[in-house]
């Protein structure tokens, strides 16, 4: 049984090889007039991308803390809503999520008597940040969990209210336990943007489709688009690490 | 006005299924110091942490000052205004300096500005003796320091009441003196002071009121001479044997 499957395989690999055509790499050659032309077509999706990534991720970090803090509340169905809003945002993929936004929300607008046009670019920054709020509300109770209970009873008895006592003594401490899971779900939302495509956004992978229609050639130039999402993220995680070090650096506790 | 700073009526506290307070009777007159002692388990953290309302009683009163506590609106904050707390494990602010540790509150609670938080924050350093740590962070200090920090930081906030939970329990042996000659200190200038504690030593010098709790229950309350020399319950007998026989 696995000799067969791994004969079939093989065959298949094979034949897929031979039935493939010599690499193209001149499509994407910046040497050549036509080459640049197409790299300069990839390359300008960046902005969209690097845009609507950005967007999303401060939208969703927001929502994220707003969301986390009924779970820390006392009261129990602060903390049921919470977990309602986290186990059915988290649980919906983000492909249907997309269309549930942006073909669904115009109709209900509609139905309400309003005219608001869910334009791609703002249907999938609205897709992105509330999908991945479910996932930051996470990190945001998990970082705020993690700092000891005393605290907070040390900065109610100096008579801190509870915004003050987030603001200034839990907060402080929590966010270099947050920060680096929070990079990684900010790496997450700059991949995941890729999604945006199907709704026509002009953005890296809307870009790299748009030109393998016309070129025919998918391996090259989606080896491109993965080179340009590896830069992207090597930069966000660049620039996490001096934030880290720069808070690690007054902290010595 | 209450003559009482402090009255526990019939006070119940449960944590699920477990009673910890069972009909606590206790008061504290203004300028009183009293000890409580007890085995572990025997709710006497508990008593001071309905005081100040870090838990909330399910049954009786507790006034602090003629306040009702937990019952009228915004007075737990009222309450907190007027009772300051030490904690066994000192709870200072790592991410702050000593300095802002005591400054907080002041400033963002009291509305005092830097200059006059400062001011104040250095004056009950000198108090506790640490003058000069003011810019280190709290994890630089040792035990006994950290823990002097957070009782100026207690009174930086001026409290008419301090609570003490078990102040030196987590003290190694040669720092919990220069925490109890601070707490002397504070005791001889008149403050009303409760205090959860095993050193016997020091209840014994300072006590105005002994208060021996078991099973959620006062035992026993009275003069440190009469718990210590004259105990009436078989309880406090074996407790204080167990814990002074070496």
């Amino acid at each position: 049984m696995i000799r067969t499957s791994a004969l079939l395989a093989a065959i298949l690999l094979l034949t897929g090889c031979a039935s493939s055509s010599t690499w193209g790499w001149y499509v994407i050659n910046p040497m050549t007039p036509s080459g640049w032309i197409n790299v300069k077509f990839l390359i300008n999706g960046m902005g969209n991308t690097i845009l609507i990534s950005l967007i999303a991720a401060v939208i969703s970090i927001a929502l994220g803390l707003i969301v986390a803090l009924p779970a820390l509340a006392e009261r129990r169905w602060l903390r049921i809503l919470n977990r309602i809003y986290v186990e059915l945002i988290r649980s919906i993929p983000l492909l249907p999520m997309l269309f549930w936004v942006f073909y669904g929300l115009p109709i209900i607008f509609k139905s309400m008597g309003l005219n608001i046009p869910i334009e791609p670019f703002w249907g999938a920054i609205i897709t992105l940040a509330i999908s991945d709020s479910a996932f930051t509300a996470e990190i945001f109770r998990g970082g705020i969990q993690s700092i000891a209970r005393g605290q907070t009873e040390a900065a109610q008895t100096v008579g801190l209210n509870y915004v003050q006592t987030m603001r200034y003594v839990i907060m402080p401490q929590a966010i270099r336990r947050i920060l680096p899971p929070l990079a990684n779900q900010f790496i997450y939302i700059v991949k995941m943007s890729a999604f945006a495509s199907v709704i026509g956004m002009q953005e890296l992978t809307r870009r790299a489709n748009e030109l393998v229609v016309t070129e025919y050639r998918p391996l090259e130039i989606y080896s491109l688009l993965i080179l340009e999402y590896l830069v992207l993220v090597l930069i966000i995680s660049a620039g996490v690490r001096w934030l880290e070090r720069k808070m690690g650096s007054d902290e010595r506790v | 006005m209450s003559q009482y700073a402090i009255e526990m009526i019939e006070v119940d506290k449960w944590f699920g299924d477990f009673q910890a307070l069972k009909g606590i009777n206790l008061t504290v007159a203004p300028g009183e110091r009293v000890v409580i002692c007890g085995p572990s388990g025997s709710g006497k953290s508990t008593v001071v942490r309905c005081i100040n309302q870090l838990e909330h009683h399910e049954a009786g009163t507790i006034r602090v000052n003629g306040l009702n506590v937990g019952t009228e609106a915004g007075s737990t904050a009222a309450v907190r205004a007027e009772v300051g707390m030490v904690f066994q494990q000192f709870n200072l602010f790592p991410h702050l300096s000593v300095m802002q540790n005591l400054t907080l509150g002041p400033m963002k609670a009291r509305g005092l500005s830097r200059t006059d938080a400062e001011a104040r924050a250095r004056k009950y350093l000198d108090r506790v003796r640490i003058p000069e740590q003011s810019d280190k962070r709290p994890g630089q200090l040792s035990g006994g320091q950290q823990q002097r920090v957070a009782i100026a930081r207690s009174l930086c906030m001026e409290p008419k009441v301090l609570l003490f939970d078990e102040p030196t329990s987590a003290l190694d042996p040669e720092m919990i003196s220069e925490v109890l000659d601070v707490m002397v200190e504070l005791a001889e200038d008149g403050m009303t002071m409760i205090v959860v504690t095993h050193e016997m030593g020091f209840a014994r010098r300072v006590a105005d009121k002994m208060v021996f709790m078991d099973a959620g229950e006062i035992v026993e309350t009275g003069p440190p001479e009469q718990l210590f020399d004259r105990p009436h319950s078989q309880r406090c007998k074996k407790f204080l044997s167990q814990i002074l026989q070496h």
